[in-house]
């Protein structure tokens, strides 16, 4: 079946079956292995990509097919060119990766939940990153890179200060 | 593991969906949040021949109160209820609680409140507040909508009142007077997990402080959610004193019929149900600023 997806803005044009699912898609059939596999539960959020804008979704769990004419957001997509995004650049700061395995997933959930709560309590974000799971950090040091995301993103000339 | 081959189409309206619907009969299934279907079509213990997304069906994604009734439509998802403005007034208590323990939520952005009801899985927990809330699902097929109690609706485990060619449009909660709060108990191993065992409860009070309604059910307790009548006869009429919440409790106990497994024993399980209803009485209680 012939589907339509943009991925980070660009758009790409397959022919998927139907049983696709679709973070094979983005991996084996566009080239985007940013976005990780770490169960066969849907249960560790390594898959999560941003649908449509504000959506966190586990990629592991929506076929390739339902992605037809919608956006997807990966970890491929949060960068401007060479200037991270606030995420990224939090999570750099405040050591929110070790392995890096979950980070794409945990970016990503963060991304969508900032969309929905710009100023989250850690509360908010420990209860928001609940279904990512991290073997390494024990979690306190993502809780602060989004956090500090949180501020940047709520006060933009903070960014260079 | 990757799902056997199937069909897939993408239904535009309601009209288009049932035609799918029809024209596969049992070999059809409705793709709504994908949460419960695909992980089970992952592991090969679903294997439809057709899918029918109902995703891109106009008008079906709502949360709408009207005529004394909340109406969800059957592609809201639970991150909806759970992010909804009036969602934290008492009256709303028990499914503002069901919205924020449902999965994990990554997983509430997608999955669907009328999904979780189709689904019926034995420890949902949509279920299990629809019944505590008397909930009602309407479903649609060739001939027109019919609205289904929810205690009709549920009928075995992992089976509806949703016939062949059928499908479910919409569930309707009846909106609680200002007298009414309710609370949602649910002990799990970890965020994301499945009950070990959860409480529904929704209370209403009259003037004088005794219950006027009562809706007791429990999850993960028998093939699907569970009715305690006997706990909601104890309780309306009474005062919610401590005795008639432990009567209340007991009985849940002894209705319970849970199944052993890795996440506890039936002794164990039994005990729980009644821990979490006389919880989720206390709790509801407390919301109303009634004392036990
Ligand atoms: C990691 C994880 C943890 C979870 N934990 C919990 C939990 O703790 N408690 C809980 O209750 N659930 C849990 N779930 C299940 C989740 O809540 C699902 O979203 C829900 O059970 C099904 O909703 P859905 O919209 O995703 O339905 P789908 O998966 O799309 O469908 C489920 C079934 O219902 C049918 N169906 C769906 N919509 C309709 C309709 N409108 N008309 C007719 N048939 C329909 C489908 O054909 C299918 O058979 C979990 C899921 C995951 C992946
Ligand atoms: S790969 Fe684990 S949730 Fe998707
Ligand atoms: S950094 Fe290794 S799993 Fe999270």
């Amino acid at each position: 079946m012939k589907i339509h997806v943009t991925i980070n803005g660009a758009a790409y044009e397959r022919d998927v079956e139907p049983r696709t699912l679709l973070v094979h898609f983005l991996r084996d059939d566009c080239g985007q292995t940013g976005t990780h596999v770490g169960c066969d539960t849907s249960s560790c959020g390594c898959c999560v990509v941003v649908v449509d804008g504000d959506r966190a979704v586990k990629s592991c769990t929506m076929f390739a097919v339902q992605a037809d004419g919608r956006e997807i957001r990966t970890v491929e997509g949060l960068a401007d060119g060479g200037t991270l995004h606030p995420l990224q650049q939090a999570f750099w700061d405040q050591h929110g990766l070790q392995c890096g395995y979950c980070t794409p997933g945990m970016l990503l959930t963060a991304y969508a939940l900032l969309k929905h709560n710009p100023a989250p309590t850690d509360a908010d974000i420990r209860e928001g990153l609940a279904g990512n799971l991290c073997r390494c950090t024990g979690y306190q040091n993502i809780v602060k890179s989004v956090q500090q995301a949180a501020g940047t993103l709520g006060h933009p000339s903070a960014a260079t200060a | 593991m990757i799902p056997a081959a199937f069909e897939y189409v993408r239904a535009h309206s309601i009209d288009e969906a049932i035609a799918h619907l029809q024209q596969h009969g049992g070999d059809a299934r409705v793709l709504a949040g994908g949460q419960s279907l695909i992980p089970a079509m992952r592991f090969r213990l679903a294997r439809p021949a057709v899918l029918v997304d109902i995703n891109s069906v106009r008008d079906l994604s709502y949360l709408r109160a009207s005529d004394g009734v909340l109406e969800i439509g059957a592609t809201s998802r639970d991150s909806d209820v759970e992010r909804a403005g009036w969602i934290g007034d008492r009256r709303w208590s028990l499914i503002h609680d069901v919205s924020r323990v449902v999965a994990d939520p990554v997983v509430r952005q997608m999955g669907t409140v009328v999904g979780s009801l189709c689904h019926n899985d034995p420890s949902g927990d949509w279920t299990t507040a629809a019944l505590a809330s008397r909930a009602e699902v309407v479903v649609r097929g060739k001939a027109g909508a019919r609205t289904v109690p929810i205690d009709e609706f549920l009928v075995d485990s992992f089976t509806t009142a949703v016939g062949e060619g059928e499908m479910a449009v919409a569930a309707r909660f009846p909106k609680p007077d200002d007298r009414t709060a309710g609370s949602y108990q649910k002990i799990e191993r970890k965020v994301g997990d499945f009950a070990t065992a959860a409480a529904a409860v929704q209370i209403s009070l009259n003037a004088d402080g005794t219950v006027r309604a009562a809706g007791i059910a429990l999850s993960a307790a028998g093939p699907c959610a569970l009715r305690v009548d006997e706990a909601e006869r104890l309780l309306v009429g009474r005062e919610p004193r401590d005795e008639t919440i432990r009567a209340a409790a007991d009985a849940a106990s002894r209705r319970s019929a849970p199944q052993a497994d890795l996440r506890g024993g039936v002794d164990y399980k039994k005990h729980l149900a009644g821990v979490l209803v006389a919880r989720g009485l206390r709790q509801a209680l407390a919301r109303l600023g009634a004392r036990a």
